[in-house]
């Protein structure tokens, strides 16, 4: 491994991420059950997005293919893809995505904010301007949380099957990947060991007003997103994210 | 009036102000369940583009509000009096937010 892949494959996954989870969400445009909570969730997708083309044309330059971040958005298949496998799982009923948000911001909140110290302006940057931004999804998605989980009894009954069937993902997002193992030697990015700590004090102190709980260790949890093993619902979504700029390589809109 | 068929949640007033020390200004109205919620609502429905520094989010039933049928006798009044009006006065060179 070599500095060059290390940091491209660290971008791609900070990406990916990003880009998988806004396009998700997206998909939420006109479909939210409220039509303020449909500008809510838009309004974090954009943010997603907005963080994935930083990322993504800056692995773009890292790797030195001349590719951008469109090049790598719509034109690389699953395998190639980096993000944290919660980021794929479809939307399910409203308290299933906003259970995603709530796992996902929380999450990114505690990667980016040790990523304001990381050695690389451009990573140092990107999670500066982008800490903010989850810092609000987190606020969104914990207000929601406990309103959903110490509300009616459906409401909490939906709230933790989600708490339920997102606990198998969530060792997912502390996997350490060679990338991130190098990059932390080498002295480019902070040690992150301690984010699945923080984000478990966080988790739990919003689920215990709640009302709602972490079911104990799974015996199988799925891994390995940041490596390229994917659910089968990637695929998917790439094929409906990825049809037109493949179909019409050179359209412009 | 309670409407039981009304299943839609509490109607909010936004106001929004723009920079310190500005007015705050009507932005619209939403719906929330609580005010909290209202408050995160506003910010996404009346700030996406960074149009407010501060936001306060009112239920709409705790405004009293004059009517068109005021029109009349609330405000015609003051209009052939020129001396309720500041018109008489320079304004100094420099003074902002008049």
């Amino acid at each position: 491994m070599t500095k060059q892949h290390a940091l491209t494959d660290f971008c791609l996954q900070l990406g990916d991420t990003a880009l998988i989870h806004g396009q998700r969400l997206g998909e939420l445009c006109g479909h939210a059950p409220i039509l303020e909570e449909d500008i809510a969730l838009t309004n974090i997708s954009l943010d997603l997005i907005g963080q994935a083309r930083i990322m993504l044309a800056y692995a773009g330059k890292l790797e030195g293919q001349n590719r951008d971040e469109d090049q790598l958005a719509f034109h690389r298949d699953a395998w190639l893809f980096r993000n944290v496998l919660m980021a794929e799982l479809p939307n399910g009923d409203f308290g299933f995505t906003i259970g995603k948000i709530f796992f996902l911001s929380i999450y990114m909140k505690h990667l980016y904010r040790l990523l304001s110290q990381a050695k690389d302006e451009t990573i140092k940057a990107f999670a500066e301007k982008s800490l903010k931004e989850v810092v609000y999804h987190a606020r969104h998605a914990s207000d929601w949380v406990i309103r959903l989980g110490d509300g009616t009894v459906e409401s909490h009954q939906r709230m933790q099957n989600t708490m339920d069937d997102l606990s198998l993902y969530t060792d997912d997002l502390f996997e350490t990947t060679d990338a991130e193992a190098y990059l932390v030697k080498e002295n480019i990015i902070p040690g992150l060991a301690e984010i699945k700590k923080a984000w478990m004090d966080d988790v739990i102190s919003v689920l215990n007003e709640a009302k709602l709980t972490l079911p104990a260790a799974n015996s199988f949890l799925r891994k390995g997103g940041k490596r390229g093993l994917h659910t089968e619902h990637l695929g998917h979504i790439l094929a409906e994210m990825q049809f037109l700029p493949r179909a019409y390589p050179d359209a412009k809109w | 009036m309670q409407n039981n068929n009304d299943t839609q949640w509490m109607l909010w007033e936004v106001f929004t102000q723009e920079k310190p020390g500005a007015p705050f200004e009507h932005a619209g109205s939403l719906r929330a369940p609580d005010k909290e919620l209202a408050l995160l609502n506003a910010r996404d429905v009346y700030s996406r583009r960074n149009e407010a520094i501060n936001i306060w989010v009112v239920p709409a039933d705790a405004i009293t509000a004059s009517t068109p049928d005021d029109e009349g006798p609330f405000f015609d009044p003051s209009n052939d009096k020129a001396y309720r009006h500041p018109n008489f006065y320079k304004t100094p060179a420099g003074i902002k937010q008049i």
